[in-house]
């Protein structure tokens, strides 16, 4: 690819007092390329999607975004670059309505006055999970009353709303069913569409290969190495991520 | 037959029970109290005057409850709020005697604030410890002496004055709820306070400052319990340790009873003036009645805990 990458990872590194969670990561991730980050639990993929995301700082290496060095004190200002994460447990207020949800952190106020917006959060969320294909009862529902697909659906949609150029996907669809993980899965590839750069971690090695450009195996903190999706196949990412032959 | 059951569905019984609960209990006492004078207008004028201090700690207690915290402390800052107050009006003027009842509220609502968000002690057992502490402030500050309240600006604004022909604390009353409701439900630190209370990782990592709200949710509660304070002190003209010393379980349960969770996200500053009313109206049913004070204090017991187990019944689905 010649495009400049959108995320550049260099030579990242992250310790936790004595342990090394994740040693000499690199990696560049291009606009509307969905890369998969595979790896046995304690491999380093959280930690690593922690890092990108602001929560966590890297104890040595460069983060770039378009080029620009970037250094986040925490998530807020990953978000502001347009960075926005889907967390396994998805982070949603189940007692909240589903458009308070899509606008957490961020509600809108009325012109000139300190109070919530709520129509146009509505009409505004409305169309959102109309346009993603998320079958809620309402943008009014309260996402208690949702099913997992339909929760997931809208920690997606939240994400896909304010992600300008990264996304970063941590085991999106290990808590859903077959029917679920399609729809989940038909999201994520229209993202790619939409030009927006994917991370994904994935327990699913078939999921992996149904959506992922390129795939880059983790083994107790050591990147193991980035193989292209189409040239490979799951023996060789087994082998890699177990590391036996 | 499905539609009655859909409509049945969608009927939250938890956030209606306080109304059920109110009217059942006001019919009640005016069926058999009818001829002790419970349905006077001044006996239910009394009711809300007598609520009224109440009612403001119940406020600030909706907002506490649902960041998915607690307060027990608030009773204690009334009495030293309500001494602080009274001591720098002997001194020296009204107006510094307001900014030292509810300077000391803000002031012991931050400490615990800050208590609980920064070193991430669990608020029950912070405003367990402070409860106790500012109990004992109280005594010793006037040595448990009573301090009279004499200014009459002060006695009127916050006692028994009245404007446009409606009592002071009438005003107080329902201006509180009123601007309690709107934060609550209309604002961004109201939703914040939500969700904090809801998900507070996904506040978090949404950007929402969550130390910040726990902070500024204690110190509401204390602003509360500050003025609630200088409610009692208007209103009987003194200030005394034990002021708002029995009202932290009337409190508990009236925000309970009125539709907000124990454990966050969700609450109604309506509901809690509603249940500090079917509270205050319970104690003067029960006294009209001639229950004894043991007999009352048992009677309230039980029925403040089948009104709570009724409106926490349906969420644990």
């Amino acid at each position: 690819m010649e495009t400049q990458p959108l995320l550049e990872l260099s030579h990242i590194r992250k310790q936790f007092g004595g342990v090394v969670a994740v040693e000499d990561f690199s990696l560049d991730l291009h606009p509307g390329e969905i890369v998969a980050l595979v790896g046995d639990n304690g491999a380093g993929k959280s930690t690593l999607i922690k890092m990108i995301s602001g929560v966590y700082q890297p104890t040595d290496g460069a983060i770039r975004l378009s080029g620009e060095t970037v250094s986040f004190t925490d998530a807020s200002e990953a978000r502001a670059r347009g960075i926005e994460v889907v967390y396994q447990d998805l982070a949603l207020a189940d007692q909240q309505p589903v458009y308070m949800n899509l606008f957490l952190g961020r509600e809108k106020l009325m012109k000139g006055l300190p109070l919530l917006d709520r129509r146009s959060m509505v009409k505004e969320a409305q169309q959102l999970v109309e346009d993603l294909d998320v079958r809620i009862p309402s943008a009014k529902a309260t996402i208690r009353d949702l099913s997992g697909g339909q929760r997931q659906g809208i920690a997606i949609a939240r994400a896909t709303h304010w992600a300008k150029q990264l996304i970063l996907l941590d085991e999106p669809t290990a808590a859903l069913g077959v029917a679920e993980t399609a729809k989940v899965e038909k999201q994520i590839a229209a993202l790619k569409e939409r030009n927006v750069a994917i991370l994904i971690i994935s327990h699913s090695l078939d999921q992996v290969f149904r959506l992922s450009d390129r795939i880059c195996v983790l083994r107790r903190g050591q990147q193991i190495g980035i193989r292209e999706t189409a040239k490979t196949d799951k023996n060789e990412i087994v082998a890699m991520i177990t590391g036996v032959n | 037959m499905e539609q009655v059951k859909k409509i049945f569905a969608r009927f939250d019984l938890q956030q209606y029970v306080v109304y059920v609960g109110f009217l059942l209990i006001f019919l009640y006492f005016a069926v058999t109290l009818h001829d002790d004078g419970f349905l006077t207008q001044r006996n239910l004028t009394n009711i809300v005057l007598q609520t009224a201090p109440a009612t403001i700690m119940a406020i600030g207690l909706v907002f506490v409850l649902s960041a998915r915290e607690i307060d027990l402390s608030f009773g204690s800052i009334v009495a030293v709020a309500a001494l602080s107050a009274a001591v720098v009006m002997q001194e020296y003027n009204m107006f510094l005697g307001i900014a030292a009842g509810l300077g000391v509220g803000l002031a012991i609502g931050l400490f615990n604030g800050v208590l609980v968000a920064y070193l991430r002690l669990p608020s029950f057992l912070v405003t367990l410890a402070t409860m106790g502490l500012f109990a004992g402030v109280a005594r010793t500050l006037t040595n448990l002496r009573s301090i009279p309240v004499i200014d009459s600006g002060f006695t009127g604004f916050f006692g028994a004055g009245s404007f446009l022909g409606v009592p002071s604390l009438v005003w107080w009353s329902f201006g509180a709820v009123i601007v309690g409701h709107y934060i609550y439900r209309e604002t961004r630190f109201g939703a914040h306070v939500l969700a904090t209370g809801d998900n507070a990782r996904a506040a978090q990592v949404s950007g929402i400052k969550v130390p910040r709200i726990r902070v500024a949710v204690l110190a509401l509660s204390g602003v509360c319990a500050g003025l609630a304070g200088l409610l009692y002190a208007g209103r009987l003209q003194a200030a005394k340790y034990t002021l708002g010393e029995t009202d932290l379980m009337t409190v508990i349960a009236a925000v309970i009873v009125g539709g907000t969770l124990l454990s966050g996200g969700k609450g109604t500053v309506i509901g809690a003036l509603v249940g500090s009313l079917l509270m205050g109206m319970l104690n003067n049913g029960l006294i009209l009645q001639g229950l004894s004070v043991s007999d009352q204090m048992i009677v309230r017991g039980i029925i403040i805990l089948v009104a709570v187990a009724v409106s926490l019944r349906d969420t644990n689905h």
